[in-house]
């Protein structure tokens, strides 16, 4: 559907300009950002997804391609073989020799971690290269002993599908290739308590029992798991358990989350999860199918969801990103085939009627990969315009089937189908005889139509009114359809007329989204106007005793320009009428002059000039050598009190001989030295709480050392004075 | 006779002085020399200050305000010390040095602070 800019048009009066040109597009442009913004803000509520379609089968092609005829890892190597065989795309052919050699080599040696064994039993599946036969039973031995031990979500999953998997493919094989194998779980039950374990109140599942943080990517990975044990179970699980399992579904359920279009998703709630939504939703739609084929009561999951989810992926489009394309497949693989139920998408292939061409408008309804989709029955419930919403058009009008094309189709539109905006709300009924299938669609799919056809342009004329009396000097009449050579001319006093009608097909008034009238002067200088449409009739009157001040007070010849246009006109068009002859008086002293119109239109665009930011000039510090030498200064004080106290005589005689106060003195000193210290480092890279917390532990020491020595020395000196 | 008698009477004085210093006991002594090294020190960094320009101002008063800080503490230390003060005859010495290196490590805590 064409997008227009939609021009707020209200604001201004007819013999205004809104600015000159580069002011104009300013305007313009904040309108159309603000109007495309409110378009796609309205039109987000209805929208139309389309299933797969060629368009990303050639993306395919183009996202997963191999270097030098191989992929980087098995891993991408199973993604992209997984995607091109959901496509329908046969690449094995290219690709097969060199991945295959990269299996047997992973599977044959027994240094491979799960992680690479996994990959290469993903891979094998798909190309079914020929592998030896030790290989894979060191493999599954080596699993089946590490489910034992596997506290990891990841592992266990590893090996309940994958063994699943050597399980289909030794029927494949139809050779006892593997006679010692033994490919089922001893103790299932207990393998799926352990993973039960895993499990939060919330829906979410964590990875492992050390690691408290808990996913929606995890529940997935643990729904394909518990799958997959179901499976390999030799005997029936106890029924309660798969009943939990089923009320932790409902509960995942409760965290999906929905965007305005009615798509839902999963998302992970920590800020940094490694998982984005699509690999999230990826991932639970696989566990989900993958638990609903295992175990045969049967899941309910609401269906409104499941066509959400299934309007998701549609809605990614073609992602660039390998990893997202295979995640947007493979899940879209999963809801078309599954055992709850299946979406059914409605399509439109073009979304505009055009009144001209009398062409039907076309539906189609398919599954999500553009499978058939069962016998129904598609009915147009409403079709409400865009201007008058709360009355429909056309009401409950079913739609024919083309058996050819699978698609369905409206050609008869009532007399009074005018252009314009619409939106059409379908609706999808099945046919009451039983599928092996359950088949789902939306309740009512609301899609925006657009409406064209050519308006008719009637009475176009110009002319140029003398302003007091109001009689015509000159009236001409106009021919839009081609460039004329209208020639008029005017002075300051008079005005200038512009007059035309518009109506649509069926006759009713038109209101175009642009109706512009441009005047352009010889010096390149423009002037836009806007044409207000009232009914049917659309009037421009400038008045040039008023504009005087506004055109520069330039003279000459002006460039007459129209354009009229819209979503809905087939026939919008720009005509230049002709050019008027402009006499103005001359320039007063203080008038403004014309901006200076660049010769290269695109010049705003280009680069502004540069920007030198002035910083603040740092002070200026001293020579480095004057404050050395300063420093050696300062130090000389210090020398000469060193040298004053070796002169006085001074010594340290009365320093305490007996061991107990030796030690307390010695400490005394130490805890000074060591708050020096600490205010050294202080200084250098601690902060004040840190040097604060440290200061009143040493403090505390030095009070309780200080005391002892001190009290130790008054008592000595006390003994002295009395002796 | 004027000139030459002040002139001697200023001799005389300072020897008198000087005679009337030595026979202060030796931990007095002691303080003043600290207290002299302190004032030096910060009359250097004035002089420092005044060649180079205040720039980093908050240096150089933490600079300037520990050595005197310190010289005034030492000058109550030596005040609460002496023993010829009658105020401070029941402090005992030991005490009035406790105080000293309880101010004097306040101080420096506020000075190294103001550092920067």
């Amino acid at each position: 559907m064409k997008m227009v800019v939609e021009v707020d048009l209200q604001d201004s009066s007819t013999s205004d300009p809104i600015r000159s040109t580069s002011d104009l597009d300013d305007g313009r442009r904040w309108r159309t950002i603000s109007g495309l913004i409110l378009t796609v803000a309205i039109c987000g509520a209805a929208s139309v997804f389309q299933p797969i379609s060629d368009a990303h089968r050639s993306a395919a092609l183009d996202v997963f391609v191999p270097v030098d005829g191989s992929y980087k890892s098995l891993e991408e190597a199973y993604e992209a073989l997984k995607t091109l065989e959901i496509l329908g795309i046969d690449k094995k052919s290219d690709l097969s020799s060199a991945t295959c050699e990269n299996v047997v080599k992973v599977l044959g040696s027994s240094s491979s971690t799960l992680k690479d064994a996994f990959n290469a039993l993903n891979v094998n599946e798909i190309l079914k290269c020929k592998i030896g036969e030790a290989g894979p039973k060191d493999i599954v031995s080596q699993l089946q002993a590490g489910v034992k031990d596997a506290k990891l979500l990841l592992d266990l999953l590893l090996f309940c599908q994958r063994l699943g998997a050597r399980l289909s493919m030794k029927m494949f094989l139809q050779k006892e290739q593997f006679p010692g194998t033994d490919i089922s779980l001893g103790d299932a039950e207990a393998i799926f308590r352990s993973i039960k374990a895993l499990s939060q109140s919330d829906g979410r599942w964590r990875y492992s029992s050390n690691n408290p943080e808990s996913s929606t990517f995890a529940a997935g990975l643990a729904y394909e798991t518990l799958a997959g044990v179901i499976s390999l179970a030799p005997t029936e699980l106890d029924p309660s358990l798969i009943q939990t399992l089923k009320k932790g579904i409902v509960k995942l359920f409760d965290s999906i989350q929905k965007f305005d279009d009615g798509t839902f998703y999963f998302d992970e709630k920590s800020v940094d999860a490694s998982q984005g939504p699509i690999s999230t939703t990826a991932s639970v739609i696989r566990g989900l199918t993958s638990f609903a084929a295992s175990e045969s009561t049967g899941l309910n999951l609401p269906g409104d969801k499941i066509v959400g989810l299934a309007k998701f992926f549609l809605g990614v489009g073609i992602p660039g990103d390998a990893k997202d394309f295979f995640n947007q497949i493979d899940a879209l693989a999963c809801l078309e085939d599954n055992k709850f139920s299946v979406p059914l998408i409605l399509s439109l292939p073009s979304t505009v009627i055009s009144l001209t061409k009398k062409e039907p408008l076309k539906v189609k309804v398919s599954t999500v990969l553009g499978s058939k989709a069962p016998a129904l029955s598609v009915k147009l419930t409403q079709a409400l315009s865009s201007k008058s919403v709360d009355s429909s058009v056309i009401n409950n009008q079913e739609l024919k089937f083309d058996a050819d094309s699978a698609t369905y189709f409206l050609d008869s539109f009532p007399k009074n189908f005018d252009v314009g905006k619409y939106t059409f709300v379908f609706e999808i009924l099945l046919d009451d005889s039983a599928h092996e299938k359950v088949y789902i669609t939306e309740a009512q799919t609301k899609v925006p139509i657009a409406a064209t056809g050519v308006i008719s342009i009637e009475n176009a004329e110009i002319a140029v009114v003398d302003s007091d009396i109001g009689s015509v000097e000159s009236q001409k009449k106009l021919d839009l359809t081609k460039d004329g050579a209208v020639s008029l001319s005017a002075n300051h006093l008079q005005k200038l007329r512009l007059s035309f009608q518009l109506t649509t097909p069926i006759g009713n008034a038109f209101k175009p989204h642009q109706a512009f009238f441009k005047l352009k002067h010889e010096s390149q200088v423009e002037h836009i106007y806007l044409v207000k449409t009232s009914g049917k009739k659309a009037e421009l009157v400038l008045d040039f005793l008023g504009l005087v001040e506004k055109l520069y007070y330039l003279s000459g010849k002006y460039e007459i320009q129209l354009t009229i246009g819209d979503a809905s006109m087939e026939n919008s068009l720009l005509s230049n009428i002709g050019h008027i002859e402009l006499d103005l008086p001359e320039r007063p002293e203080k008038a403004p002059r014309p901006p200076l119109q660049s010769t290269e239109p695109y010049s705003r665009y280009g680069p502004k000039a540069e920007i030198s930011h002035i910083f603040r000039i740092p002070e200026k510090l001293p020579a480095k050598q004057l404050s050395l030498v300063f420093l050696g200064v300062i130090v000389l004080p210090f020398i000469g009190f060193l040298i004053g106290l070796t002169r006085l005589g001074v010594n340290i005689k009365s320093f305490p001989s007996s061991t107990g106060s030796a030690i307390s003195a010695l400490l005394f000193h130490g805890g000074i030295g060591a708050v020096l210290l600490l205010y050294v480092l202080f200084w250098l890279k601690l902060d004040l709480f840190t040097t604060l917390k440290a200061l009143s532990l040493l403090g505390v020491f030095l009070l309780f050392v200080g005391h002892r020595t001190l009290s130790q020395l008054a008592a000595a000196s006390n003994k002295l004075k009395s002796a | 006779m004027a000139r030459s008698s002040t002139s001697k009477d200023a001799q005389d004085l300072f020897h008198s002085l000087r005679s009337a210093y030595t026979a202060t006991p030796t931990n007095l002594k002691i303080i003043d020399m600290y207290v002299c090294f302190a004032v030096f020190t910060a009359l250097i960094q004035v002089a420092y200050m005044a060649l180079v320009g205040s720039f980093p101002f908050n240096s150089f008063l933490s600079g300037v305000l520990s050595c005197i800080g310190t010289a005034v503490l030492a000058v109550c230390l030596r005040i609460q010390v002496n023993k010829e003060n009658k105020e401070f005859k029941d402090l005992a010495p030991e005490r009035a040095f406790a105080d000293f290196v309880l101010c004097n490590l306040v101080l420096h805590l506020v000075i190294i602070n103001f550092l920067g």
